[in-house]
């Protein structure tokens, strides 16, 4: 950020609903089948068709609210009229001025706090794509439209302009992803549509001044973009600002290709959407009961469930750095319960965390679905010596393939077996008789050759006994030696 | 009475489930009648008749096999052309639906043929059900079978002229700012609007949904009643539909009027021609001569009515009718692009009428207007509510004047919106308040044409409202 500037930042972030059914009619939700078979009349709003409200997404919705500190109001839909082919009725059925969840805040791993104005509830449209070199439905050859996703459930989650860095903007996006999966209601992938981030961003020269004029960015689809948008779209403003020009209202297209921002269009061009109150549907009013229901059924959120992470940590001076990413990482991927189990068992929580964020995490859709007590017995292997770092980590990348087992036999069928002292020593002996010059620099060798060597005479080591080794073993006998 | 004559619904359902006469016998009675004499009335965008004689057979077979197709077994039902019929074409007399087949039947349709009620065709209206005299129809006006120079009202003309014409004994049509009760005025017979959520709206296609409801009409109050028992009643599909069973009219006709307190509303005499006005009188001395107590009340709010109306109804319209845009079914006039495509398909599409009321909707929406407009009409709309409640505080029922004037005569309004419009000054009121009124036929004016008593009562007080209406059926040819 160029000195002598402040961003801002509000997101709008639309998050997919998980529900079985659409958010009006009873389709399936499933986006990505054959186009135009999840359809009914009222999706594809026939002339006298009329919505029902799916009770399930309320919850979902209500649950998202909960985990974001809101309250739970009764609230009302409105219709949202515009024109587009993708709009079945050419209005949307959204949530207005009476939204179901308000008032609430999400805090950062780091402890900012981010206010949430309002979570409410929508329907998606259809999804339109358009023949022909433009790309959009200006200059198109021709469009199509699929209306399986029309009427799929949405909820809208506002933030207030809180933010003031593009790692705020991607920090706040991370965090409520990971909330987001933790209520059930959100499957959180960026990349496939299912939650989309909005930007609004607007520049000052400090944080006394009255707001900037802000931009919409849109189509910003991952996590990266966001950050890279936010950054060009400030500087782009500010280079507007010092050059004697003023930002313009409008909503703007994110270019992931070319790094840039371009108009859609200007709040003169805006759309005047003529909310009024849907006359199809009649006030939602979730009584103290039913809001007590779903926030009871909640599992607990990221940042608890980092808190239990670190937790394990207390006793041995807390989480370094280092850990505290690994952290994140696991509860990110929803892993902590392994991490947890093997804890609970007795194996060290450094060791339980590292394989879980270096080595789970990497298939980690397997490893959520991965029994927790064949990760334990693993490591328990591991600890006792029984196997080698390096022979645990084949292990473990098995079993996720496998979908589970018992490490030992997996252990046994591969050969791995914990070397005797012996053999070690004979294959370290090996190494350095066939490197005599590397054996007497490593004996004087300072610090940094030192390191090197240990490496040198290891992978020979390996080599030799085909990983069969333990590393740390080697480096010990090396020492040893050196006297 | 015989069976093929204009009788009554009950009897016919009566004489098909006994085996007395057979659904087949009565359907050709009333598709010759079609025959006679459609061709001068156009009560009809479509005689189904293949597909009502089939559904006739089905009830014959039923009655064959020794079970009950149900209370309105055999009896031809006329459907306006606004009510979805699965595979059969519903146009709301407009261009812009043309050859469209609904893939699903409105829930009032599967409940009549759950009745065993045979559905005997579309019936024209004003297109989009915007219009007073049926004129506004892509498919040509219908005419008053008493004076076929004449309009039947609107927008369900079609409706009240197939019963009255004797081409069906029931029909069903929409009411949304009097669409029910103004044609069975001029047309000389019953029609009954419902509560607002008593009978669902699902497969209606809206005009402005907040005020619609549909409705029976039928040549006598013991019809209607019968009718709204069969379609009435909540329905999961339809969000506004009252969790609550209808109220069950048939069997508490006959309840009489002994002391049932009756308010004459005077505003709706203010303005309506002097033999319509005579007739109201009249028809409050039958009710005082038969045991209620009549008295004129004020109900001022009432007056604001038409201008809300038209704020509100417009602007629910503007909404519903967007997505008459050439992309999914309809008409679609070609073009190089979507937004032209769109713009064609629709002025194309659509008539003057129908026009004019989204250009209107979209005016009192649009940002800037709409506080001064369409929320102060529903500000309006709150104060008509209360109004209503404080008269209904005193009365159990109001009478009045349904329609201003007996029928008028083609295109005689069709050049002036406005005066149009005040044709539906007196049945406008009770949709804003969601209440029901019917309008039960009661003598003739000057002119010969049939004069409707509009009864109004307070939610869900169908029952009594039919109840009057039952005693000023059977004292109508007092003059």
């Amino acid at each position: 950020m160029k000195d002598g500037w402040v961003m801002v930042i509000g997101l709008e972030v639309h998050c997919e609903l998980k529900t079985a059914t659409k958010l009006f009619c009873g389709c399936p939700n499933l986006f990505g089948d054959e186009p135009n078979t999840n359809i009914c009349p009222v999706c594809l709003g026939l002339p006298g068709s009329l919505p029902v409200l799916n009770e399930r997404a309320v919850e979902m919705a209500m649950a998202i609210g909960t985990a974001l500190n809101c309250e739970i109001r009764p609230s009302t839909f409105h219709r949202k009229n515009y024109f587009y082919p993708d709009q079945a009725k050419d209005y949307q059925i959204s949530q207005y001025d009476e939204p179901l969840n308000a008032n609430g805040y999400l805090v950062l791993p780091d402890g900012f706090r981010v206010g949430i104005e309002r979570a409410h509830m929508e329907e998606d449209t259809g999804k339109t794509s358009h023949a022909g070199t433009s790309g959009r439905i200006h200059g198109a050859d021709y469009s199509l439209v699929d209306y399986n996703r029309s009427g799929v459930p949405l909820v809208e989650i506002v933030s207030g302009p809180d933010m003031r860095t593009g790692e705020q903007a991607r920090a706040y996006v991370t965090e409520l992803r990971a909330i987001l999966v933790a209520t059930g209601a959100s499957d959180g992938k960026m990349e496939e549509g299912s939650m989309r981030v909005d930007a609004n961003v607007s520049v000052r020269r400090s944080e006394d001044e009255p707001f900037g004029t802000r931009c919409e960015i849109k189509n910003l689809n991952s996590v990266r973009s966001l950050g890279r948008a936010i950054e060009y779209e400030a500087e782009r403003q500010i280079a507007l600002i010092e050059s004697g020009e003023s930002v313009v209202q409008q909503t703007r297209h994110w270019d992931e290709d070319a790094g840039r921002t371009s108009a859609l269009r200007s709040k003169e061009e805006a759309y005047d959407y003529r909310y009024f109150l849907e006359p199809d549907l009649v006030p939602l009013v979730p009584d103290a009961e039913w809001i007590d229901r779903v926030a009871s059924s909640l599992d607990p959120m990221p940042a608890a469930r980092r808190a239990a992470l670190v937790d394990l940590f207390a006793t041995d001076g807390g989480v370094s750095d280092a850990q505290q990413d690994l952290v994140t990482t696991v509860v990110d991927l929803s892993l902590d319960p392994l991490v947890i189990a093997a804890a609970s068992a007795g194996v060290a929580p450094s060791l339980a965390l590292a394989r879980t964020a270096n080595e789970a995490a990497k298939s980690a859709e397997a490893a959520g679905r991965l029994d927790p007590a064949s990760f334990v017995a693993l490591l328990a292997l591991e600890e006792s010596g029984a196997l080698t770092a390096t022979q645990a980590k084949t292990v473990l990348a098995e079993l996720l393939e496998a979908g589970g087992g018992d490490p030992a036999a997996i252990a046994k069928a591969r050969g791995f077996e914990a070397m005797s002292t012996d053999s070690l020593a004979a294959a370290v002996s090996e190494a350095i008789d066939a490197h005599p010059d590397e054996w007497s620099r490593f004996c004087q060798g300072d610090e940094k050759d030192e390191k090197k060597l240990t490496g040198f005479f290891t992978g020979l080591v390996m080599k030799a006994t085909k990983g069969q080794a333990d590393g740390k073993a080697v480096a010990a006998e090396l020492q040893r030696r050196r006297g | 009475m015989s069976p093929t004559g204009l009788g009554d619904a009950a009897a016919l359902a009566d004489g098909v489930r006994s085996g007395g006469v057979s659904a087949a016998e009565v359907l050709e009675g009333y598709l010759d009648r079609i025959d006679a004499r459609e061709g001068e009335i156009h009560a009809f965008n479509l005689v189904t008749a293949e597909e009502a004689r089939q559904a006739a057979r089905a009830v014959d077979a039923r009655v064959a096999a020794g079970e009950d197709p149900g209370p309105l077994a055999g009896v031809p039902v006329a459907l306006k052309d606004n009510l979805c019929t699965r595979g059969v074409a519903t146009t709301c007399s407009s261009r812009i639906l043309e050859g469209w087949q609904p893939p699903y039947d409105a829930t009032v349709v599967t409940r009549l043929a759950a009745a065993g009620a045979v559905a005997i065709g579309k019936t024209n209206m004003d297109e989009f059900a915007m219009g007073s005299s049926t004129e506004t129809s892509a498919t040509g006006p219908t005419r008053n079978p008493h004076d076929t120079s004449r309009v039947p009202g609107g927008s369900s003309g079609g409706s009240a002229a197939a019963v009255a014409a004797g081409f069906a004994p029931l029909a069903l049509g929409s009411d949304t700012g009097g669409s029910i009760r103004q044609p069975a005025a001029l047309c000389g017979v019953v029609g009954l609007k419902p509560t607002y959520g008593t009978v669902s709206r699902y497969g209606l296609i809206a005009f402005a949904s907040s005020l619609d409801q549909i409705g029976p009409f039928a040549r006598t109050v013991a019809d209607a009643a019968l009718l709204f028992d069969v379609i009435g009643g909540h329905d999961p599909a339809d969000s506004t539909s009252l969790e609550r069973p209808a109220p069950a009219i048939t069997s508490v006709l006959d309840r009489g009027v002994e002391g049932l307190r009756v308010g004459i509303l005077s505003e709706h005499l203010d303005g309506a021609a002097a033999d319509v006005v005579a007739r109201t009188r009249m028809a409050a001395d039958v009710l005082a001569g038969s045991g209620a107590t009549v008295e004129e009340v004020s109900v001022p709010e009432v007056k604001l009515g038409l201008s809300a109306y038209y704020l509100i109804a417009p602007g629910e319209a503007s909404s519903n009718l967007a997505r008459y845009d050439g992309v999914r079914y309809g008409r679609r006039v070609a073009a190089e692009d979507t937004v032209t495509m769109m713009t064609q398909t629709r002025s194309q599409g659509f008539g003057a009428e129908v026009k004019r009321r989204i250009m209107l909707g979209t005016y009192v929406l649009s940002a800037g207007y709409m506080d001064a407009y369409y929320n102060q009409a529903l500000r309006v709309r709150s104060m008509i509510i209360e109004g209503f409640a404080r008269a209904y505080g005193t009365f159990d029922v109001l009478l009045g004047p349904t329609a201003p004037t007996t029928a008028f005569a083609l295109g005689a309004k069709t050049e002036d919106p406005l005066a149009m419009y005040l044709s539906d000054v007196c049945t406008i009121p009770t949709n804003l308040a969601g209440h029901p009124a019917v309008s039960v036929p009661f003598g003739v004016g000057d002119d010969g044409l049939p004069i409707g008593i509009q009864i109004l009562g307070p939610a869900l007080s169908e029952g009594t409202i039919m109840q009057v209406a039952t005693v000023l059926e059977a004292n109508g040819g007092v003059s």
